[in-house]
């Protein structure tokens, strides 16, 4: 309160010496250099739109999307990649909802939001959020190929060579798994926050115990928030490139993955190494843009329906 | 009896439970500390290998090197040439370029749309804003990268009429549309949770809506705007596939903003499918990801301190 008070005496002060030393400014000026800002980011999403969209809508076709590429990317579809974006951030989704829901309600409902631990807990996830995704490339082929992989490799000694030490889509997986980790947890959070508290009071007044009242009453009401986060963290998963180079993601493959332990294409890697690595990039083009078109579209879309559950959220507890 | 046994078994399920559940929730923190440990350990062999040390050491890497007998000692990146050249100078001047063009590209554009959606916009205005910046936020740096590469380059070619297609300028533009929703959020976030009673204050004294702003709103949130700064330099420091694409990716110590650069991320990206596992090379690599990793894990450290501290303040909590 002490430090409050001090601020409302001090930039009280400033106001009554800002009000008798300057004559009104109504401040019309910052106004529009304001709203001019606004109107060049809009412009300039705008122009990014437009332009994926229009060099690439001509491309898109079922035929398209269910095709695999031919004659060196210049010629086919996409399908393959679009297959292994889905299967990758499957996994990664199975691996990273658990423990990021769990994370949730223990920051949530078993600590106090200023003990040692949630801060502790809080630091790492916002740090973990801020980490360079390249940086996670690495940690990818240290930890999952080099250690876990190579170990297991190791204890079963295979003689035919690497089995799991080696790029696979499982460590893809892992890999983004841990990188998504902070945005499942947040939006969790935030769904745990707008439960009232007369529901878990009553759950507990009928003599429900702690894990009973998360089982039956803090889950269910959660689960918006809960595939909120699981849709934002799939949008966030599908478009990362630089995490996926190293640890599972191929230029080009003839089959798709079928075991963990495969390879597998991915739209947005795709997209890199067309537009930097083609030979000839104007025979490529048509496809490139299709291509971008279609991650685009999908980020777009799952996007668009965590904004919506999310804004319905919110009017529930504006509600309450 | 049935009760107590009962009794006695849902309380083990609890404790299990509630053990269970917070051992999930240290998950964040070990994988940041596996990070930090893995990364590390890949790199440590710089000081520690002796083969690795006759080809490649941290004072090499930082100062000038001569690397042809008899001729004047510079800084040069090529890992590699039949000398392989590990000056780190050029990349690090690299990543800074990008970083600064990014920086005075988005920090106006990012504080001054947070800055005009917390203090002018009406609420219909803002429902648009809002959106419109998250779907800029939503769009995967490699598009953005592919959209410098492919688009941006060609107009600013044109416009400026640039030597070099791919470079500083060029990457740092791109990577400012991925840090302006950063910026955006976090000051606009600061801006609108200053308490009304400050705003009541001045309007009590006086002041019309825009000297609330100048005088109440901006310095309680300025360090809320500085954290968002802040924090989206270290995203532009540790950006990978937009400057990847959109640089050029040449070595070049010059002052120049207009010529090609490489960063760190970029570098790392680029060489590291090629390089034999465990090598000179390799470790070098990994270096410069324990240094991008430092970097960043500090600059984040410090904005989320600066937003705790403003949260306390704003919220009138002192203990």
């Amino acid at each position: 309160m002490k430090i409050r008070e001090e601020i409302e005496t001090v930039g009280s002060n400033k106001v009554s010496r800002v009000l008798a030393f300057s004559p009104k400014s109504s401040g019309m000026i910052p106004r529009f250099l304001t709203l001019m800002a606004v109107i060049i980011i809009i412009a300039m999403l705008a122009i990014i739109m437009a332009n994926i969209f229009i060099g690439g809508v001509g491309t898109l076709s079922w035929e398209f999307l269910s095709r695999p590429p031919e004659q060196g990317m210049e010629a086919g579809g996409v399908f393959p990649a679009i297959f292994g974006t889905v299967a990758l951030v499957l996994l990664m989704v199975i691996a990273v909802l658990p423990v990021g829901v769990l994370t949730a309600i223990y920051l949530q409902e078993y600590t106090r939001p200023d003990s040692k631990t949630t801060r502790l807990i809080r630091i790492a996830i916002n740090n973990l959020a801020g980490v360079p995704s390249i940086v996670f490339g690495l940690f990818g082929l240290g930890f999952f190929i080099g250690f876990v992989g190579g170990g297991i490799d190791k204890v079963f000694s295979s003689s035919a060579g690497p089995v799991w030490g080696q790029p696979a889509i499982i460590w893809a997986a892992l890999t983004l798994a841990i990188l998504t980790l902070p945005v499942v947890i947040i939006s969790t959070e935030e769904a745990l926050r707008t439960i009232p508290r007369e529901l878990k009071d009553a759950s507990y007044a009928l003599g429900g115990t702690k894990l009973q009242t998360i089982r039956r009453i803090i889950l269910p009401q959660a689960l918006p928030g809960i595939f909120t986060g699981s849709i934002l963290a799939i949008s966030r998963g599908a478009g990362e490139v630089a995490p996926i180079m190293f640890t599972g993601a191929a230029y080009y493959l003839p089959y798709l993955p079928q075991r963990l332990n495969d390879q597998f294409m991915e739209l947005g890697y795709h997209i890199y190494i067309m537009a930097t690595q083609s030979p000839d990039i104007e025979a490529t083009k048509p496809i490139l843009f299709g291509t971008v078109l279609v991650l685009l579209l999908l980020t777009f879309m799952l996007n668009l329906v965590a904004i919506m559950i999310r804004s319905r959220m919110r009017k529930r507890r504006a509600n309450v | 009896m049935i009760e107590l046994e009962f009794k006695r078994k849902s309380k083990l399920r609890e404790f299990l439970g509630e053990k269970f559940i917070s051992i999930n929730a240290y998950a964040a923190l070990i994988g940041i500390l596996l990070i930090f440990v893995f990364i590390f350990k890949e790199a440590l062999p710089i000081f520690t290998d002796e083969e690795i040390r006759d080809e490649v050491t941290v004072e090499r890497m930082i100062f000038k090197q001569e690397f042809y007998e008899g001729r004047e000692p510079k800084f040069s990146w090529q890992p590699n040439s039949d000398v392989p050249k590990y000056s780190l100078y050029p990349l690090f001047l690299g990543t800074i370029k990008a970083a600064i063009i990014a920086m005075l590209f988005s920090v106006p554009l990012g504080v001054g749309a947070a800055i005009y959606s917390s203090q002018f916009a009406g609420k219909r205005m803002r429902e648009i804003i809002k959106p419109v910046i998250e779907m800029l936020a939503a769009i995967p740096s490699v598009v953005l990268g592919f959209f410098a590469l492919m688009l941006l380059a060609t107009f600013l070619q044109n416009v400026i009429g640039l030597t070099f297609r791919l470079n500083a300028l060029n990457a740092g533009i791109a990577l400012g549309l991925a840090v302006i929703p950063i910026i955006f959020t976090v000051a606009e976030d600061a801006m609108t949770s200053v308490p009304k009673s400050l705003r009541d204050a001045a309007i009590a004294l006086g002041a019309n809506p825009w000297q609330v702003s100048l005088t109440m709103v901006f310095p309680a949130a300025m360090p809320g705007i500085a954290a968002g700064v802040v924090l989206g330099f270290g995203r532009a420091i540790g950006e990978t596939m937009i400057v990847l694409m959109a640089s050029g990716n040449a070595a070049i110590v010059s002052a120049s903003f207009v010529e090609s650069i490489r960063t760190f991320s970029a570098t790392i990206a680029a060489e590291l499918a090629e390089v034999v596992f465990g090598g000179a090379h390799y470790t070098v690599l990994f270096f410069i990801g324990s240094l991008l990793f430092v970097f960043t894990f500090l600059i984040n450290l410090s904005g989320d301190l600066i937003l705790m501290k403003l949260k306390e303040k704003l919220q009138g909590k002192s203990n």
